[in-house]
């Protein structure tokens, strides 16, 4: 998988939330090549920030080229992006990683928070096969997903910590009953690890596939530094989030006991 | 007549460029082949190699900080055997000379892996003395100056390949040190590895990193990394490899300024995956902008 290193102008860049924002960028190389679950490392050229941060591509329009990012702001490098205008230039890396394997049966997206922004990307690879979403998040404010999803998606299940919108309650606590109500065979989930451990373990109860989107500090984004290693479960070698991942069978990942 | 040379030699090492990836932030050199010409840089330093394998620290092993990072892999690494087996018949196809980067916990296991890597395709060994990640081995070698040298000693023996040791700034008196390993044979040193610092993250009143400390790299330390290959040039008549924020020709030119024969690039790799490229060009711009063909016109020219 070639990886470009490119300048992307930004042709829309804003706040669809208080600190959570939409990124649009010209990147016809990156857009040619990305499939869902790959991400872009960027860099603000000139930055006093040292490092790239990882983003997840959450939609690719290979017609016009373009790429879209959707961030929340966590600290001084999303801070930076969301304060960049139209026009200016974000330094690319990507596209990066081994993305989602997409299988044959019936599939279910399960996210939570940020996760969600390159499973958008992924319901619309899938979307002839019908996927159902799940998405959860603290309120109703925090689960504008099903805008983006909407066209792709069979149906949306949403869950929200407060009620203030679908199911009151985590994700994971409403997936036993949609297995139970549908015919799913495989799940693709990306979201905190506690949320993914969980949605994990429920799979393999009920004999789904399911794979994970992993997170972890990294400071290349090429498979050179080793921040972002880890030991595979199955086979013991050691797996780099960044180019061995970020998307993983989920048995690679977590213990079951 | 204004054809440019970029050519030096370390040792018996003739390099055609005199800008190498770094130990650790170059992978195995493949991994670059999407943003520069792997076979057209100088030369290729491998990940630290131990001689079994490692998988280095647990927890968070990378924090960005002011200008630069830290980092706390811990030498993770496949072990000396795959990578003759596996690595080695891989990468000789770029041409370009091979310096394999080694830490041990003994002064024999320096040896013998010495002794493995003296084959085809392997160009030099780097001496790591001063990762500060790791306990044994690795720094406890690069702050004493006898056992720097005893270690020195092992590798010639055990080697006919040029010998390069990698030095610690986190020493009183680097002079001393480089005076050591020259006496014991050291065909040229390296300098700097990362200094030893650590983040804490005040709302959990812990250290960021998992190892609790880490090494620093990037920008930050140039300033220090220029002082040192600068006192080290004062102090020994062997070729000195500089390297400590270098993120483009100029910061290279003052390296080669201060004493250095040869530049590596670490941590300006991860900001920017052409840096090795971007600084070859920038150094030659320079000697054609200033109408220099050689670099001995530059290497430890600095009038103080
Ligand atoms: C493969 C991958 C895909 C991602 N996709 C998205 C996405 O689509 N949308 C989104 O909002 N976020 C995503 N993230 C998380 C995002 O990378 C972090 O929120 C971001 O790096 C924070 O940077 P900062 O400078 O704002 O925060 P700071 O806390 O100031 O960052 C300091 C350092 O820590 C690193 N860091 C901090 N948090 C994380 C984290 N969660 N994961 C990895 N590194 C981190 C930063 O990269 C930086 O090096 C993704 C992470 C990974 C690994
Ligand atoms: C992630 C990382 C891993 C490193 N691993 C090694 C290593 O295995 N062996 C070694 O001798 N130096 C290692 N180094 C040190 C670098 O080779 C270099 O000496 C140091 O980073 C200073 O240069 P820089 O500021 O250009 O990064 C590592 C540095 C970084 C950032």
């Amino acid at each position: 998988m070639k990886k470009f290193f490119i300048e992307g102008c930004i042709l829309i860049n804003e706040k669809i939330l208080d600190d959570v924002y939409y990124m649009l960028l010209q990147a016809p190389e990156i857009a040619d090549h990305a499939e869902p679950g790959q991400f872009v490392h960027v860099k603000k050229n000139n930055s006093i920030n040292f490092l790239r941060r990882p983003l997840g591509i959450a939609e690719v329009d290979k017609k016009k080229g373009t790429i879209s990012l959707i961030y929340r702001i966590i600290g001084r490098g999303t801070a930076e992006y969301a304060a960049m205008t139209v026009g200016e230039q974000l330094s690319i890396v990507g596209p990066i990683g081994n993305g989602f394997m997409i299988k044959e049966g019936r599939p279910l997206i399960v996210g939570g928070g940020m996760g969600m922004a390159p499973l958008v990307f992924l319901a619309e690879r899938l979307q002839e096969k019908k996927p159902l979403v799940l998405v959860g998040g603290k309120n109703e404010q925090e689960v504008f997903w099903p805008k983006y999803m909407e066209k792709y998606a069979d149906k949306i299940y949403v869950t929200t910590d407060d009620g203030s919108l679908g199911f009151k309650g985590f994700t994971v606590q409403f997936l036993p009953k949609i297995l139970e109500d549908n015919a799913v065979d495989d799940i693709y989930t990306c979201g905190p690890d506690i949320m993914m451990h969980s949605v994990a373990k429920i799979a393999k109860k009920y004999g789904k596939s399911c794979q994970v989107s992993m997170e972890k500090r990294m400071a290349c984004g090429i498979g050179v530094c080793l921040g972002c290693t880890f030991t595979d479960k199955i086979t013991g070698k050691r797996r780099k989030v960044c180019v061995d991942g970020p998307v993983f069978p989920a048995e690679e990942v977590f213990d079951y006991e | 007549m204004n054809e440019i040379s970029l050519t030096v030699d370390i040792g018996r090492l003739h390099l055609k460029k005199p800008v190498m990836g770094a130990s650790g932030t170059f992978g195995f050199g493949r991994e670059y082949e999407d943003f520069l010409a792997v076979h057209e840089i100088g030369a290729i330093v491998t990940k630290g190699l131990t001689p079994l394998p490692r998988e280095g620290n647990p927890g968070v092993r990378i924090a960005e900080t002011p200008a630069g990072m830290l980092n706390s892999i811990g030498l993770e690494n496949p072990g000396v055997d795959a990578f003759i087996r596996d690595i080695l018949p891989k990468i000789k196809k770029y041409h370009v000379p091979i310096i394999v980067n080694i830490s041990a916990g003994t002064v024999e296991d320096y040896g013998e892996m010495a002794q493995k890597l003296d084959i085809v395709g392997v160009d030099a060994l780097e001496v790591n003395i001063s990762c500060p990640n790791v306990k044994e081995g690795g720094i406890v070698f690069g702050t004493d100056p006898r056992s720097a040298a005893a270690v020195t000693s092992s590798v010639k023996k055990h080697t006919g390949k040029t010998v390069i040791v990698k030095l610690s700034p986190n020493v009183t008196d680097i002079s001393c040190m480089a005076r050591a390993v020259e006496a014991a044979g050291a065909d040229a040193v390296s300098l700097i590895n990362t200094i030893t610092g650590m983040v804490i993250d005040i709302n959990k009143r812990k250290p960021l990193l998992g190892n609790v400390t880490g090494g620093l790299s990037g920008p930050a330390v140039k300033p220090v990394a220029l002082h040192l290959v600068w006192q080290t040039a004062q102090s020994v008549k062997i070729p000195i490899i500089g390297m400590g924020g270098i993120m483009n020709g100029e910061d290279a030119v003052e390296f080669l300024l201060a004493g250095a024969s040869a530049v590596a690039v670490g941590a300006g790799n991860f900001a920017n995956p052409r840096a090795v490229k971007d600084v070859t060009d920038g150094i030659e711009k320079y000697m054609r902008k200033n109408n220099i063909h050689n670099l001995d016109e530059i290497i430890g020219k600095l009038e103080v």
